[in-house]
C-alpha cells in the first residue's frame, strides 16, 4: 500500500473540525480524484499527506512510513524524496530560470537523472525555454514546468491540488493529459484535489468530502 | 468622498504598523542627525556672533603694527591729532587648567563696548569702577571662578555676556596682569571722526589699516571645521532617506490595487496623489519632530566635545551648552519635509502615470529605477564629474564635489557590480540549494539595493576617516617627538626673571633653547615670528617638508628663514620663494616644516637676525635640554630657586600628553557620527528585510514544500544577508580608501592647511569588516527568527492564496 489515511481529524484553533475521522487508501500506480465542495477539507488532506501540516488524531502512512513518528528533519526527507507536489498557482522558483527549477527538486534529493529529465523535459514540451525564467511563461508552460519539477524524483506520490485551476479550458485538458500520461509513465500513485467532474472521472477512483468526512 | 479615501488609505497603515514606524524612523534618523550637526554648527556660531559683538572684534576698522606692539606714545600722538581711537591689549594670561585671553580696552575712550555696558547695567558697575585700584576683571561664570582661585589678582566680576576663556578689563589692568607696559596691541578706529584730520596713512605709515569684516576671524577659521561636520550630517541624512524611499515606494507599490479600485470606484488621480502628498507631509512632520527631539539630544551629548575641540584646535569660545533656536527647528522640519519628497519622488511620478487596469507586480516596486545598465553608467559618470570638479574648482569646494561624486556614483554602481558578483557564484555552486541561493541573492538585490547602498556608504566613511584619523594620530604622535624635543619648557614671570633664569640654567643645563617670538603682519595675515639659535636639537629633530640644500647653515646666518606649512600652502610659497617678514625685511623661503594643530602661520629665522630688527623682543620662555634622568631634579631646583608655579616649569612629557590628549578630544565628534552613520544603515538593512518578509514568503514555501527545513532556511537568509554585507564591505574598502586620500590630500590641505602622508591600517578594516557582519546578521536576526519559528500554516497560506 502507498498511502493510507486512517481515522484523520483536523482542527483549525478555534474553529470546527475540518477533518473528522477520514480515511482512505491508495496502491501504488494508482490514481484518486478528490472532490468537494469549497471548504471541504480536500487542500488539508493533500497538506496532511504531503507531510506539510500537522493533524491531530489518526495516522496517515506514506510509503511504509508513519508521519506521526516523523518529526521536522523526517517529515523534509520525506517530502524531498517519496513525495512531489503540483499546486494551482504553480510555485516555482522565481529567481531560477525553467531549466534549473525542473531540475531543482531531484538535485536536491540527489536523484538527478539528466536522461529522465530530458526526456521530460521534451515530452512537456518546454525544450524551447530552458534559459527563461517562469515569469516569462504563460500559466500552462508554467504548470508544465510544476509538473517537470515534481516528476523529476520519480516521486512515489503525487499530490497534486487544483493543477488546472487556473488555466483555460484548452490548456487545462493539455495539461491534465500529460501529467496523466507521465504519472502511468513513472507508475506513482496520484492523489488530486479538483472540483471539476470531468476531471475526476478520468481518474482510476474518485473519494468526495463533504462537511469534514468522506462520502 | 476625500474622508473614504483618507480612512481607506490609512487601513494600509493600519495592517502594516512595522512599515509606518520604520518610515517614520528612517525620516527620524536621518532628521536627527542633520539636525544635530545644524544645532552643534548654530551654538557654535552663536558663541562666535557673541563673543564678536561682546568684544566688538570685526565691527570697527583697526590700526596694527607690522611687527609687535603699537608704542603708547604713538597713540598718544595720534590721539592729539584728533582721531577717536580705542586702545587695546590683548594677550594671554597662564592659569592653572591652561591660558585665558585678556582684553584690556581704554575704558574711558571707549566706553561703549557692548560686554562692558551690559554688565554696567546688569550689576550697576560703572565703567570707571574698573579703573580704581586695584582693578577690575569681568569675565563669564566658568572663568570666572578660575580666576577667583588665583591669589594676587583684582576682584573678579561674574557676567553672562562674556564667552568662557575670555577676560575683559581695563587697559591699565591688562598691562599689569600681561607684564606688558606702555603696549598696544591695536588701535580702533571709532565712528565718527570730526572733519578735515590728516590722512592716518601720513600720520602713522607705519601702521597697517585693516578693514572691518562684520565677522570675526574665529568664524572664518572654524567654516571648515563646520563644513566637515555638515558634509557627515548630510551622508547621515542621506542615508536616512534611502530607508524613507525604500518606505515609500514600499506602501505605493502594495497599495497599488487599493489606489486601482479607489479609481475605478471613481476617486480623480489628481485627487488620490494630492491626497498622498498630504500623507506624506504628515508623515515628515512626524517624523521630522521626532527627528528633532533625537538630534536635540545628540547634539547635547556631542557639544561639549566639539566645543573642547574648537577651543583645543582654534582658540574658539563656544559653551558646552545647547540652547534651542527656532531656526534649527524650522531648518530640521524643511529638511524633514524636502527629503521626504525628494525620497518619495519617483513613486509619487510612478502613481500619477500608472494606468488604471495595471496589475499588482510582485517585484515592480523594486524594478521602479532605473535599469543596471543605464544605473552603472550614470554611477561612472558621476564618480568622472567628482574628478573633473577638482580640476575645475579650488579649494573646499572642489573636495565636496569630488567626494560627493565618487561616493554618490559608487553607491549607484553598487548594485550592478553585486549583481554581476553573484552571477559568477551562481556559475560556481555545486549543489541545488547553493545555487538557488545565489540566484535568490541576486533576485533580492532591487529590493535590498537601498539598504546596501547606505551600508557602503557608512562603511566606506568609516574607512575613510578611520584611516585619516588614524593617519593623523601615528604622524602627530612622531611629530610631537620631533617638536618637544626638549626635555622642559619653562616660562619666566617677566623679561628680569627670564635673565636670571638664563643665566642660571647655562652651568646647569645642556643647553637653554630661548623660545622668542612676536607677531607680524605677512600678506595681510597675522603671523609669529620666532628667533632660534643654531642648536643640533633643530637640526637632528625639526619636522621639515620641503627644504633648500644646507638649509640650517643657510637659517643660522640669516640668510633664509623656515615657514610652517600652513603658511606654505595659503600664500604659495616654498622653498628658494621671498617672503618679506617685517617690511623692508625679505628673506628666501629655506625650509617649510609641519606644524599640526596651529591655525596660523609660523616663521622661523635666526635669532641675532631678528633681534636687529626687533630689539624688545620677550625673553622668557626657554626649552631646556639635559640628560633625561636629571630633568626632574632641574624642574624642583628650578622651581625652588625662582618660586616659580607648576604650570611654569613643564616636563616634555606632560605637554605630549595634553596635546593627545585635544587630538583625541578632536575626533571624538567624528567618531560617534561614524557610529550613528553605520547603526542607520543597519537599520537600512533591517527595516529592508522586514518589509521584503512579505514578499519573501512565496520564495521560501515552494522551497520548504520541496523538503528544505525552516531551520535550514532560516540560517540560509542569515547567510545571505551576512553574504551581501560582505560583498559590499569588500567593495567599500577601496571607496573608502579613496575617501581617505580625498580627507588627507584635499580636505586637509583646504581646512586646517596641511597635507598629511596616508597610513594603511589592515587591522581597522577586519574590525570593521566583523562589525559589518555584526550588523547583518542583527538585521537578518529577527526575519529569520520568524521564518525559523513560522507555523507551517502560515507557509500553507502561500498556496491557499494563490486560489
Amino acid at each position: 500500500m502507498l498511502l493510507s489515511v486512517e481515522t484523520v481529524s483536523k482542527t483549525y484553533p478555534g474553529g470546527r473540525p475540518v477533518l473528522d475521522q477520514v480515511s482512505l487508501v491508495l496502491e501504488r500506480g494508482e490514481t484518486l480524484a478528490l472532490t468537494g465542495e469549497s471548504g471541504s477539507g480536500k487542500s488539508t488532506l493533500l497538506n496532511l499527506v504531503g507531510a506539510l501540516d500537522h493533524f491531530d488524531s489518526g495516522e496517515i502512512t506514506v510509503a511504509g512510513t508513519p508521519l506521526s513518528a516523523l518529526n521536522e528533519r523526517g517529515r523534509a526527507a520525506l517530502r524531498r524524496e517519496s513525495l512531489a507536489l503540483v499546486f494551482q498557482q504553480f510555485n516555482l522558483i522565481p529567481s531560477l530560470n525553467v531549466e534549473q527549477n525542473l531540475a531543482f527538486h531531484a538535485r536536491l534529493s540527489d536523484q538527478s537523472d539528466t536522461t529522465w529529465l530530458s526526456h521530460l523535459t521534451d515530452r512537456l514540451g518546454l525544450a524551447p525555454f530552458l534559459s527563461r525564467s517562469p515569469e516569462q511563461l504563460s500559466g500552462g508552460q508554467q504548470q508544465r514546468v510544476a509538473i517537470g519539477r515534481a516528476l523529476a524524483t520519480r516521486p512515489a506520490l503525487l499530490l497534486a491540488d487544483e493543477p488546472t485551476g487556473n488555466l483555460d479550458e484548452t490548456a487545462s485538458a493539455a495539461v491534465l493529459d500529460l501529467m496523466l500520461e507521465l504519472v502511468a509513465e513513472t507508475g506513482c500513485g496520484l492523489l488530486l484535489v479538483t472540483h471539476s467532474a470531468a476531471i475526476a472521472a478520468r481518474l482510476d477512483r474518485r473519494a468526495h468530502l463533504s462537511g469534514g468526512h468522506l462520502a | 468622498m476625500r474622508r473614504a479615501a483618507i480612512a481607506c488609505l490609512w487601513s494600509h497603515w493600519a495592517r502594516h504598523p512595522l512599515q509606518l514606524v520604520t518610515l517614520l524612523a528612517g525620516l527620524a534618523l536621518a532628521t536627527g542627525l542633520w539636525s544635530a550637526v545644524q544645532a552643534i554648527n548654530a551654538e557654535a556660531r552663536t558663541s562666535y556672533a557673541e563673543a564678536s559683538a561682546q568684544l566688538g572684534v570685526g565691527q570697527f576698522d583697526e590700526l596694527r603694527a607690522a611687527s609687535g606692539p603699537i608704542p603708547l606714545a604713538r597713540y598718544v600722538a595720534l590721539r592729539r591729532a584728533g582721531w577717536q581711537l580705542a586702545a587695546l591689549l590683548e594677550g594671554q594670561l597662564r592659569l592653572p587648567g591652561g591660558s585665558v585671553d585678556v582684553m584690556g580696552v581704554d575704558l574711558l575712550s571707549y566706553p561703549a563696548l557692548p560686554a562692558v555696558e551690559e554688565t554696567s547695567q546688569e550689576d550697576g558697575i560703572a565703567p570707571t569702577d574698573a579703573l580704581l585700584a586695584p582693578g577690575l576683571l569681568i569675565a563669564g561664570p566658568e572663568t570666572a571662578e578660575r580666576l577667583e582661585s588665583q591669589p594676587g589678582l583684582p576682584p573678579v566680576r561674574r557676567t553672562q555676556n562674556l564667552p568662557s576663556g575670555v577676560v575683559l578689563t581695563d587697559i591699565g589692568t591688562a598691562e599689569m596682569l600681561l607684564n606688558r607696559r606702555a603696549e598696544i596691541t591695536r588701535l580702533l578706529i571709532l565712528p565718527d571722526q570730526s572733519a578735515g584730520l590728516t590722512p592716518l596713512a601720513d600720520l602713522a605709515p607705519d601702521l597697517m589699516l585693516v578693514r572691518a569684516e562684520g565677522r570675526s576671524e574665529l568664524a572664518r577659521l572654524t567654516d571648515s571645521f563646520h563644513l566637515n561636520l555638515t558634509a557627515f550630517g548630510l551622508l547621515s541624512f542621506a542615508v536616512g532617506l534611502f530607508i524613507v524611499h525604500g518606505m515609500v515606494g514600499l506602501s505605493f507599490e502594495q497599495r497599488r490595487g487599493m489606489i486601482r479600485t479607489l479609481r475605478a470606484l471613481g476617486l480623480p488621480l489628481r485627487d488620490l496623489t494630492w491626497l498622498m502628498l498630504g500623507e506624506l507631509l504628515l508623515f515628515a512632520l512626524i517624523g521630522g519632530l521626532i527627528g528633532l527631539v533625537l538630534g536635540y539630544g545628540v547634539a547635547a551629548a556631542l557639544l561639549p566635545d566639539v566645543a573642547a575641540t574648537l577651543r583645543g584646535l582654534y582658540g574658539a569660545p563656544v559653551d558646552g551648552d545647547l540652547a534651542l533656536q527656532p531656526a534649527w527647528v524650522a531648518l530640521g522640519l524643511m529638511m524633514a519635509v524636502a527629503g521626504t519628497f525628494a525620497a518619495s519622488a519617483q513613486a509619487l511620478w510612478h502613481l500619477s502615470r500608472v494606468p488604471i487596469l495595471q496589475a499588482q507586480g510582485q517585484y515592480a516596486w523594486t524594478a521602479q529605477g532605473l535599469p543596471a545598465r543605464a544605473q552603472a553608467g550614470f554611477g561612472a559618470l558621476l564618480i568622472c564629474a567628482g574628478f573633473l570638479a577638482l580640476v575645475v574648482f579650488d579649494g573646499l569646494i572642489a573636495g565636496f564635489a569630488m567626494l560627493g561624486g565618487l561616493l554618490m556614483g559608487a553607491a549607484l554602481l553598487l548594485p550592478p557590480i553585486l549583481s554581476l558578483a553573484l552571477r559568477l557564484g551562481e556559475r560556481f555552486a555545486r549543489g541545488p540549494l547553493e545555487e538557488w541561493i545565489w540566484a535568490d541573492m541576486r533576485a533580492q538585490l532591487p529590493g535590498l539595493s537601498l539598504a546596501l547602498m547606505a551600508l557602503l556608504l557608512a562603511l566606506a566613511a568609516n574607512i575613510g576617516v578611520g584611516t585619516m584619523v588614524s593617519s593623523f594620530r601615528l604622524t602627530f604622535t612622531g611629530w610631537l617627538d620631533q617638536r618637544l624635543a626638549s626635555e622642559l619648557y619653562v616660562t619666566a614671570r617677566d623679561e628680569a626673571q627670564g635673565h636670571e633664569i638664563e643665566r642660571w640654567l647655562n652651568s646647569r643645563a645642556d643647553a637653554v633653547l630661548p623660545i622668542r617670538a612676536t607677531e607680524v603682519q605677512v600678506a595681510g595675515e597675522t603671523v609669529f615670528l620666532y628667533g632660534i639659535i643654531d642648536h643640533p636639537t633643530y637640526r637632528n629633530n625639526w619636522p621639515l617638508i620641503a627644504e633648500l640644500p644646507e638649509v640650517w647653515d643657510v637659517l643660522a646666518e640669516g640668510r633664509g628663514a623656515l615657514i610652517n606649512e600652513q603658511m606654505a600652502r595659503r600664500m604659495d610659497l616654498w622653498p628658494g620663494d621671498r617672503v618679506e617678514l617685517l617690511p623692508g625685511w625679505s628673506l628666501p623661503v629655506a625650509g617649510v616644516y609641519s606644524d599640526y594643530g596651529n591655525p596660523t602661520g609660523q616663521a622661523i629665522t635666526a635669532l641675532p637676525a631678528l633681534l636687529e630688527r626687533v630689539p624688545d623682543l620677550p625673553n622668557t620662555r626657554f626649552g631646556i635640554r639635559i640628560d633625561p634622568p636629571e630633568a626632574e631634579d632641574l624642574r624642583t631646583a628650578l622651581a625652588d630657586r625662582f618660586a616659580l608655579p607648576p604650570q611654569a616649569v613643564v616636563p616634555q612629557a606632560a605637554i605630549k600628553a595634553s596635546s593627545l590628549a585635544i587630538f583625541e578630544k578632536t575626533f571624538v565628534v567624528t567618531g560617534a557620527l561614524n557610529i550613528l552613520t553605520l547603526g542607520v544603515a543597519g537599520f537600512a538593512i533591517l527595516t529592508s528585510l522586514l518589509t521584503l518578509w512579505a514578499h519573501r514568503l512565496p520564495q521560501l514555501a515552494p522551497v520548504w514544500a520541496l523538503g528544505v527545513q525552516r531551520d535550514t532556511l532560516a540560517r540560509l537568509e542569515v547567510l545571505r544577508s551576512v553574504a551581501l554585507a560582505v560583498m559590499t564591505a569588500v567593495l567599500a574598502l577601496p571607496l573608502g580608501l579613496v575617501l581617505a586620500w580625498a580627507l588627507l590630500a584635499i580636505i586637509n590641505v583646504e581646512a586646517f592647511g596641511w597635507r598629511l602622508p596616508m597610513h594603511l591600517f589592515p587591522l581597522q578594516w577586519l574590525v570593521l569588516l566583523l562589525l559589518a557582519v555584526a550588523t547583518a546578521i542583527l538585521a537578518a536576526l529577527l526575519p529569520a527568527r520568524r521564518l525559523r519559528h513560522l507555523p507551517p500554516s502560515d507557509l500553507l497560506q502561500v498556496f491557499a492564496n494563490a486560489r
